[in-house]
């Protein structure tokens, strides 16, 4: 996946941008008053990544954000662009473009009014202006509609002008803070994966900031997840949410969320618990989709393409709700102390609610947390 | 448990129609009205209320038409989002407080129903607190509390779990759920969240531009979507739908993009003589590493991880088509991948008018699925979900 990101697109001068373009974030602190909202925060941003602050409100993640495009004076730290110091730069001097939730696009302008805008207070003028923002509309897939007003357009494409214009300058580098959250759920699940094709095209660095997992997932090539002003970790999306690093990344990310289960339930059902050098581990962590029905010969009904590495023994379980959630099922299940959650991808047969139903667990996807929340 | 009756209810506001002819009954169950914003599920709320006149029709509660009541005369107890507790007041003056003034109780008898209230909800510790002590999630029990306390016929919500957060609001929807059933109170639920409406719902209520699209269990709306705004509303990502060109030939079925074989079936009985679009859900294709010639094929133009599933955006034939696998299938960007297009999930929709003409087959031993695409008028093809 890295190198076809990285890979300089077409021969856009617009792409040319993406040799520079890091972030490096050392030791943040933000104070206000005596809350403190950001903690000794280290981050490094490479040059053309997309990545992704995520996490709950009030974690401190838009504080980050506004401090890094220099909307906010940072109580300790650094941040430097590439070699630059820009910590105690003004936002205008840092070259950073912003592209909020709100998408605010001048409403008597038309599309290309509103691109070649971020233009005029720049030395790109006349011919050269036009081609920029052609080539951005291009880009945009709105080159059609260049000679439209905001009005027209739809949600989704208004929030892509919005990025275009952010875009129109080149900046050393984009921060979006929820971009997408006042479009509606279908809407945003389309234009998300425009706004990451664009970036990539672009090969332009992104910070962009969520409190919503799956549209981090999707997006990043990092996420940071962060809780409490700190960054609990810092991975792609397949490391944060398969190697999370302690109980708060793996509750967090993903939908429905990881089952976390006392040792001594797991045991009592029969389950082989992992030991390891640390001594038993305090809670065991099981994602929801490494919990399968048994079929007719007790093997595990995983359904196509998907490998279980090493199943448990059948465990029995009470099938309590069996909820359909669109393109899966969630089944609640107790028995032995365990509260869980399954996540099946097709009905299964056999299984009711209210019946006890043989259940396997994936041994090889079983994540276990010592006392203070980390995995050992 | 009280039955609650919409005949034909229409509101007009100014030269607006807000909703338009509907009719629908609950009973005992809890019945979500869906729909994106503007769709009319607010306004039919509150018409229930009594806070709007309808223009027309009745609504009756236990067959008495209370159209013409006011709020205080209906016996509903209705939960808003911002749930405006009183600020001056602890916990057990503000559940207690609607029970003072709406009941024939004893103060003994007021007593004990809010801790029975308070129990149910988990917040009996929390009776003697300030309302300004209170977390967001508590402050929204203490809001339900109060409107369950009085023992309403009808229970109505508007968006009541939207202002918490994720982990919050599933817990919510759960507890809400049991409480529900465990007092069969008739519950109508509003919300424009898909998810929640499918995991919250006996049945749902699809709502656009005023009227009503379909109503049944979650299951079935989701599986046999009677139109295609109800196809398009549910499901993330959303369903593909293609503008497709049908062909008969020596007893089966074809249907062509741009005159590319996609899928034929041969129990197609249906003359179709109409411009067609064919809907597949994105978890229904399956993707084929070694396709046969002849085969649809199409290019990985994006992939998105999450984890325990992937979002595949294909290009074919110059469309773009979504497909969900295993999050342990990697398709890589530029791949060419063949793409199978099961018979048994296929939905056609009328290019035009926009009805179900073909819905996946249900398998029969599955009784939870009890609708079938109706083109008729009206809603009376209203299933009642047994999946609760």
């Amino acid at each position: 996946m890295a190198e076809q990101r990285r890979k300089p697109s077409e021969s856009s001068s617009l792409s040319e941008s993406s040799a520079s373009g890091a972030v490096h974030v050392d030791g943040l602190t933000k104070q206000y008053d005596d809350v403190v909202a950001v903690s000794d925060l280290d981050l490094h941003v490479e040059p053309g990544e997309l990545l992704v602050l995520l996490g709950p409100s009030g974690c401190g993640k838009t504080t980050t954000l506004r401090s890094i495009a220099g909307l906010e004076h940072v109580t300790d730290g650094t941040i430097h662009f590439d070699d630059e110091d820009v910590t105690r730069q003004a936002p205008q001097r840092r070259d950073v473009a912003m592209v909020f939730q709100s998408y605010a696009l001048y409403p008597h302008k038309t599309v290309r009014g509103n691109l070649q805008f971020p233009l005029r207070k720049t030395d790109i003028s006349g011919t050269e202006a036009t081609e920029r923002v052609e080539e951005i509309a291009e880009l945009l897939e709105m080159e059609t509609h260049l000679d439209t007003r905001p009005a027209q357009l739809s949600g989704g494409q208004r929030q892509r002008v919005a990025v275009g214009r952010a875009l129109v300058r080149q900046p050393h580098l984009l921060c979006m803070d929820e971009p997408l959250s006042n479009l509606d759920a279908k809407l945003r699940v389309e234009t998300r994966s425009e706004l990451r094709q664009l970036q990539q095209r672009l090969g332009i660095t992104t910070i962009y900031v969520t409190h919503d997992q799956e549209e981090a997932m999707s997006i990043a090539d990092r996420i940071a997840v962060m809780n409490d002003g700190r960054i609990e970790q810092v991975g792609t999306p397949e490391d944060v949410y398969e190697r999370p690093a302690n109980e708060f990344v793996a509750s967090f990310v993903g939908d429905p969320p990881m089952n976390f289960c006392d040792p001594d339930d797991v045991q009592a059902a029969g389950i082989e618990t992992p030991q390891s050098a640390a001594g038993s581990p305090d809670t065991i962590g099981i994602r929801p989709e490494y919990i399968y029905p048994t079929d007719s010969r007790g093997e595990p009904a995983a359904g196509d393409r998907v490998e279980v590495d090493r199943p448990s023994d059948p465990v029995v379980l009470t099938v309590e709700l069996i909820e359909p959630v669109g393109r899966a099922y969630e089944i609640q299940l107790t028995g032995h102390g365990l509260d869980l959650v399954a996540r099946l991808r097709t009905r299964p047969d056999d299984v009711t609610e209210g019946d006890s139903s043989e259940f396997v667990f994936d041994l090889d996807r079983l994540t276990t947390f010592n006392d203070a929340g980390e995995v050992v | 448990m009280s039955e609650l009756r919409l005949e034909n209810v229409r509101k007009e506001f100014g030269s607006e129609t807000a909703v338009s002819e509907l009719s629908l009954t609950a009973d005992g169950d809890l019945l979500v009205l869906v729909g994106p914003s503007g769709c009319g599920k607010s306004t039919t709320l509150r018409m229930i209320a009594g806070l709007e006149q309808p223009t027309d029709g009745k609504i009756f509660i236990d067959g008495e038409d209370v159209t013409r009541r006011s709020p205080s005369g209906r016996s509903i107890a209705m939960v808003f989002q911002n749930y405006a507790l009183y600020r001056t007041m602890n916990v057990r003056k503000n559940i207690g407080y609607g029970l003072k003034h709406s009941s024939a109780l004893s103060k003994s008898e007021r007593i004990e129903k809010v801790e029975e209230i308070a129990e149910m909800f988990g917040i009996s510790e929390l009776l003697d607190r300030e309302v300004s002590a209170l977390s967001g999630g508590q402050k929204q029990r203490v809001a339900l509390g109060r409107a369950l306390v009085r023992d309403p016929d009808v229970f109505l919500l508007d968006e009541p779990l939207s202002s918490l957060d994720a982990k919050l609001r599933s817990q919510m929807r759960t507890e809400l759920q049991r409480i529900q059933q465990e007092l069969g109170v008739t519950t109508i639920y509003v919300t424009h969240d898909q998810k929640e409406a499918m995991t919250m719902g006996d049945r749902l209520a699809v709502m656009n531009d005023g009227e009503l699209q379909q109503i049944g269990s979650p299951e079935a709306t989701y599986v046999r979507p009677e139109n295609r705004f109800v196809a398009s509303f549910l499901g993330s990502p959303a369903m593909n739908f293609l503008d497709i060109d049908v062909e008969r030939r020596n007893g089966h079925t074809r249907y062509l993009l741009d005159s590319h074989e996609l899928v034929r079936v041969s129990d197609d009985t249906q003359a179709i003589d109409r411009p067609i679009q064919l809907g597949i859900r994105p978890e229904d294709l399956t993707l084929l590493d070694d396709p046969d010639d002849g085969a649809t094929t199409g290019t990985v133009r994006h992939v998105e991880y999450q984890g325990n599933d992937s979002f595949v955006r294909l290009e074919v034939n110059g469309r773009i088509v979504t497909c969900v696998v295993p999050a342990s299938v990697r398709p890589r960007q530029g791949d060419s991948v063949g793409l199978n297009f099961p018979p048994d999930q296929i939905h056609l929709f009328d290019m035009d008018a926009g009805d179900a003409i073909r819905s996946p087959s249900v398998d029969a031993s599955d009784t939870r699925i009890e609708t079938g695409p109706s083109t008729t008028e009206g809603n009376e093809t209203d299933s009642r979900g047994a999946n609760r």
